[in-house]
């Protein structure tokens, strides 16, 4: 089963309906932003709890591929990727280079990961560890996220 | 799925799970997928659903080109050999990168080890030490993450998405024993959940 066979027979799974979407313009131009990463790859460092099914927790990172540890469980997912080059999955350097550059204002400290396989309806994902992980990256004074969904 | 949960903004990748950025070790093409993702911040209202334009096809990947060892302890089953004859190379990748995907239940060391697990389960038709050892799934990922570990550091380049199991699972001698493994454990009767994740779907007969 190819992968987008397995997009294919996910398509209809069910997820939070929300009444309003949320949309947040950006307060300062992307030049003078502070970005994070928002991963659902389960990664984490050495010393932090393994990920287990249905943990709707989350993991504080700091801004260094060499110590990230990938901990998503799915085997259809491919891993040599991570195993190659973790920017694939954390692009972190790429966002170094850019803030180097000028085209994003700088790079949090700290990024946040989750664990992908979850239930439609990760409630304590919404209601919890989401808002806690928000609030977090709003006190470091992170503008804006990327999300890396894996 | 992301048109129906409508989040503020989101670029759709058509590349293979697990790679999210696309291609490991392009900077370039990366810095293309930053760069779309984040000009959506331009954009006056939402929610934004737009496409990236560069898609990456994982139809029909070859397996990967990689040696395997020779044999070397005739008095170790076949795949166990096997396995001890990669750690070299393990240890190679492994002090490169300074980083593995092995540990969810066992270490390197214990790899040899599990696999005799899996060889006994083939034999016996018993997954009872299986369960013992660990959650069978994430066994099974540990043992594959080291041969796909091994097998980055045999090769010269980047292998395509799904290279690597493909090469694990059609040319390893252990990758052939978890499919059987699977085939025992699900005619066997043990429950869904232990056996359904040992390999992708894509192997499952």
């Amino acid at each position: 089963m190819a992968d987008k066979d397995i997009r294919a027979a996910n398509a209809n799974q069910p997820v939070p309906v929300f009444d309003r979407p949320a949309f947040t313009p950006l307060r300062r131009p992307l030049s003078e932003a502070r970005v994070a990463i928002v991963t659902t790859a389960a990664l984490r460092i050495e010393g932090q709890a393994k990920w287990s099914g249905g943990d709707q927790s989350f993991r504080v990172l700091p801004a260094d591929t060499g110590r990230v540890i990938l901990g998503h469980i799915s085997p259809n997912f491919d891993r040599t990727g991570f195993i190659a080059d973790p920017n694939v999955v954390f692009p972190i350097d790429r966002l170094r280079e850019m803030a180097a550059e000028g085209v994003i204002g700088a790079v949090a400290s700290e990024h946040i990961a989750f664990l992908g396989a979850q239930d439609e309806t990760m409630t304590s994902i919404r209601m919890d560890s989401g808002p806690a992980a928000a609030k977090l990256l709003r006190e470091a004074g992170v503008d804006a996220v990327l999300l890396t969904p894996v | 799925m992301t048109e129906r949960l409508r989040p503020p903004r989101a670029l759709y990748c058509e590349f293979p799970l697990g790679r999210p950025l696309g291609r490991p070790g392009d900077a370039a093409f990366q810095r293309r997928v930053l760069e779309a993702a984040l000009s959506l911040l331009d954009r006056p209202s939402g929610p934004v659903l737009e496409d990236f334009p560069e898609t990456i096809d994982d139809d029909g990947v070859e397996p990967l080109a990689c040696p395997l060892p020779l044999r070397f302890d005739a008095a170790l089953p076949e795949p166990v050999d096997e396995a001890i004859g990669l750690r070299p190379a393990y240890e190679r990748q492994l002090k490169r990168t300074g980083r593995t995907v092995v540990g969810k239940v066992i270490g390197p060391g214990r790899v040899p080890e599990a696999i005799g697990v899996f060889v006994r389960l083939v034999e016996s038709g018993s997954w009872e030490e299986l369960l013992q050892l660990g959650v069978p799934r994430l066994v099974a990922q540990d043992i594959r993450g080291y041969y796909e570990e091994a097998a980055m550091a045999m090769v010269d380049h980047v292998p395509e998405a799904h290279a690597g199991e493909a090469w694990f699972y059609r040319k390893t001698k252990t990758g052939r024993l978890m499919l059987e493994a699977l085939r025992v454990m699900r005619d066997g009767g043990a429950s869904q959940a232990d056996w359904s994740f040992l390999v992708p779907r894509n192997f499952q007969e």
